[in-house]
Formats: C-alpha cells, sequence, structure tokens
C-alpha cells in the first residue's frame, strides 16, 4: 500500500472536520464519504489544529488500543475542537486536563486501579434495586406532571434525573445541588459557549468539589469519595487534589452521557413500533441486546476518544507520526459497513457488543456497566409503565444538541 | 484451549464477566480480572473468543495447544 507522508499535503486541501447532521439519528454525511477508502484522512478543526479522522472499525480499536497514543489535552497537537481564539485563554487551558480520561499511564493505570472496585460487574447489580427505586420515582412524577394531558419533557423528569442521582448517591454528592452540575456541565462541553466560560464551569466545578472532599475529609462518609479517601490514607497516597479531579470527572461522565442515551434511545424506539412492540413482549431477552444496539446506533461521544501519536503508527496504509494528532471516530466506527451489516439500521436483534462507544483500550469507559443497568431498567420502566407513551412533536422537530462534544436532546415533550 | 489473562495489563472494564461468567470474575479486592477455569473446554469456546475479542486491554489471549 501507498505510504502517504502528511507534510506532501497542502494545507487548503484538508476538509473541515464534519459536524452538520442532515438527519438527527444518522453521522453528517461526510463521513460514508471519508470512509470510502478506509484511510485516515486529515482534517481541520474549529480549533484550528489538524487532526487525523479515522473511520474504520477495526482501526479504531487498533490505535485506541496502541501503547504509542497520548490522551493528555496539554500536548501542542491534541485534538481540541474547541475554538481557542486567545492564546492566553489556551495557555490556561493547559490546566483543563480531566482526570483519568486526560491522563496517560502510568499515571492513569493507578488512578483507574484505585477505583475500578467501585465499578464491578457485580457492584453495580448489586445497585439495581436502588437504581430500579430512583427510576421508579422519577416515572411516578412524569406521571403525576402530566396526568391534565398537557405533555411533559422527558429530559427534566427522568432523563437527566435519574442518571444524577445514581451517581450523587454512589459519589456522596448531595443531589439538591443538581442545578449547579448539571449547568456547569452544559457549558464545559458546549461548542457555543465563549472559552472563558468553559474555562469558568470547570473551576466552579474544581471548587465544589475541593468543599466537599475536604469536608469529607474531616468525617470520611460511605460513598465511593469517603472510601477513596480511607483507602488513600492506608495505602500512604491520599491526595486530595487528585480526588477532587476523579470526583469531577465521574459526576460530568456519570450523568450527562446516561442522560442523553436515555432521550435518544427513547425517541428511537417510539419512532420505530414494530421493534418497540417486539421488545415490550419479551425484554428479557432483547433488553441487553437493544441497550448495546442503543449504544452503537448513536455513539453520543464521538470524539472523546482524540489522541496524539507518541511514536510514528501505521494505520490503514499511512503513517501517523509521532506528536500528530488523530480522532478515532466511534460513530464512524460503528457504521462500518465491514464491522456491522446494514450499519445505518437500527436492529436490536443483532450482536453490537463489538461496539465502540464506551471506547476501546485502557481508557474505555469505567462506568459502562453502570450505563448499561441505568439504559436497562430506564427503558423497562418507561415503555412497561407507560403503554401510550408518544412523542408530543414529530422527532425531526426536536432541539438536538449538535452544539456539544457529547450528543443528545435538549426537550422530549411526551404525552401518553 | 488454554486463556491467558494478564492482571498487569487487566482495566477491570467488566467485558469478560459479562460474556462468560463461569469463566470469568472481578476479583473483589482489586476489579481486575479471575479466571475460574483455565482450561475451559469446547462448550465454552465460542464465548471465551468473544471475551477475548472485547476486552478492551489485550489482557486476554488463547494458547492453543
Amino acid at each position: 500500500m501507498t505510504q502517504i507522508d502528511a507534510s506532501e499535503l497542502q494545507v487548503d486541501e484538508i476538509p473541515a472536520f464534519p459536524t452538520q447532521r442532515s438527519c438527527p439519528f444518522h453521522p453528517p454525511g461526510e463521513y460514508a464519504e471519508i470512509r470510502q477508502g478506509d484511510t485516515p484522512v486529515r482534517v481541520a478543526l474549529p480549533s484550528g489544529r489538524v487532526a487525523w479522522l479515522i473511520t474504520a472499525h477495526d482501526q479504531v480499536r487498533q490505535v485506541l488500543a496502541s501503547p504509542h497514543v497520548s490522551s493528555d489535552r496539554g500536548r501542542d497537537n491534541f485534538p481540541i475542537r474547541f475554538k481557542q481564539p486567545d492564546p492566553e485563554i489556551t495557555e490556561k487551558f493547559k490546566e483543563f486536563r480531566p482526570s483519568l480520561i486526560g491522563v496517560d499511564p502510568p499515571f492513569h493505570t493507578r488512578l483507574r486501579r484505585s477505583v475500578i472496585t467501585e465499578f464491578t460487574v457485580r457492584r453495580t447489580r448489586e445497585l439495581r434495586p436502588r437504581v430500579q427505586e430512583i427510576v421508579d420515582g422519577a416515572v411516578d412524577d412524569l406521571l403525576e406532571s402530566g396526568k391534565d394531558g398537557r405533555p411533559v419533557d422527558l429530559v427534566a423528569k427522568v432523563s437527566l434525573p435519574v442518571p444524577s442521582m445514581v451517581i450523587c448517591e454512589l459519589l456522596g454528592v448531595p443531589y439538591a445541588d443538581h442545578d449547579f452540575f448539571q449547568d456547569r456541565t452544559a457549558t464545559l462541553i458546549s461548542f457555543k459557549r465563549a472559552p472563558e466560560d468553559g474555562l469558568k464551569a470547570f473551576h466552579d466545578l474544581g471548587d465544589y468539589f475541593r468543599d466537599l472532599v475536604a469536608r469529607k475529609e474531616k468525617a470520611p462518609t460511605d460513598d465511593l469519595i469517603g472510601r477513596l479517601i480511607v483507602a488513600g490514607r492506608e495505602n500512604g497516597d491520599h491526595d486530595s487534589e487528585e480526588l477532587v479531579g476523579l470526583a469531577q470527572l465521574l459526576l460530568i461522565a456519570g450523568h450527562e452521557t446516561t442522560a442523553n442515551m436515555i432521550s435518544l434511545g427513547t425517541v428511537a424506539l417510539l419512532e420505530d413500533p414494530e421493534q418497540l412492540r417486539a421488545l415490550r413482549e419479551d425484554p428479557d431477552t432483547l433488553m441487553p441486546k437493544a441497550v448495546e444496539e442503543l449504544l452503537r446506533f448513536f455513539t453520543i461521544a464521538d470524539t472523546v476518544t482524540a489522541r496524539t501519536a507518541t511514536a510514528d503508527i501505521e494505520v490503514g496504509g499511512i503513517t501517523i507520526r509521532a506528536g500528530e494528532g488523530l480522532i478515532a471516530s466511534g460513530l464512524a466506527a460503528n457504521r462500518d459497513p465491514h464491522a456491522y451489516p446494514e450499519p445505518d439500521s437500527l436492529d436490536i436483534t443483532r450482536n453490537a457488543r463489538n461496539h465502540v462507544a464506551f471506547g476501546y483500550g485502557v481508557h474505555q469507559c469505567l462506568g459502562q456497566n453502570l450505563a448499561r443497568l441505568e439504559l436497562d431498567i430506564v427503558y423497562r420502566t418507561l415503555f412497561g409503565r407507560v403503554p401510550g407513551l408518544t412523542l408530543a412533536v414529530p422527532a425531526e422537530s426536536l432541539s438536538y444538541k449538535d452544539e456539544a462534544l457529547v450528543y443528545g436532546i435538549n426537550e422530549v415533550p411526551v404525552t401518553w | 484451549m488454554r486463556v491467558i489473562a494478564d492482571r498487569e495489563v487487566c482495566v477491570g472494564a467488566g467485558q469478560c464477566v459479562l460474556t462468560e461468567p463461569d469463566v470469568f470474575d472481578q476479583d473483589p479486592e482489586d476489579g481486575r480480572v479471575l479466571l475460574l477455569i483455565a482450561e475451559p473446554g469446547k462448550t465454552y469456546e465460542d464465548a471465551v473468543r468473544e471475551a477475548c475479542d472485547l476486552c478492551p486491554s489485550g489482557a486476554l489471549s488463547i494458547a492453543e495447544d
């Protein structure tokens, strides 16, 4: 295969990273064009940086599993998507180095190991009864709010409260503070916000957790943050600032992503009455497959899997040079026809378990089993308890989060 | 078929346990992979191969001997 040297390409030939969706359920049309040839292509990001876009399922897994890539957001060529017009702010953003997802081994290995036991398959399953209670409470609230027949927003009543309450209880964060952290998270991941507002949201959340961790250090509570303080002191490696960063990341990652999957999955199933009927008739068989298929189909955190190469990597017939940025597009990989027959069809009977919606490699989502549990319970409960559930407006006229790092829907008015 | 699980590489994603809980578990002490059956028979072959494919960290492999 021909080797292409990136330096031979002219900068003005580099297309902009495609972000415009023509249909809310499918990737931007350019993804299919880029895929032809299955060779990584260079794209220009709104930040002014250039990155290799990788779209083939096997290549995405290859680079994300490679030891020669870095997740460190502070590297010069890291594929940042946010616009950063002011060099002074760009410099300040070097502090913006999220815990876990923004660090490399061996530090990442130690940090991840400190918290794995909280998210094992067994520990997550033990949470089922409590998560079911939380979901039942949210659905009660939805039914009560709409008993006069007026449309109710599913996002406000179910999608956001459920994962927010679950992660709050697990971490030991007061749910009463949800308006604060939901607002700051939305700002943080929005492409529309001003850079200084993103920085402020990040600092606000940091200050909040600094205060919370300090209180738990005085009197450790029986929750994830409290347990990590106790374990850290026993091992002699307790680091307050490290825990602040970790807790902040877990809170952000633990509510916004699952909330969007609840909304998108519900809308997609309501739009597909035949598959929804099958799912309602046999949830025990079909729900686990439906959850994986919906995760594949939407891949809401498409470009979180950005990296910088730390050595030359051969991928799909080209060489990505050490120091160059790359985006391993989970959404493109999960729509790769070589990996999934008829990739653009939602098919809840297929085995989609090898999707990369949770990423791949050492950074694969820590909370994936918790996300699966929440989605399973929410879809079962919602479709089971509200047989007449229906969208109050056409799906195509909903407000989708095209302007955010994590895809989703802003509001989903429903009736029944 | 012999399964090799590298606990130094494991990141505790739990994909193997979801795929075949008879063969794989997670250590309650550290969340990393535990092999319940080191040499699973034919019954488990497909599931073990799927678990190896799904493992995100490359901690699982099969020694064909």
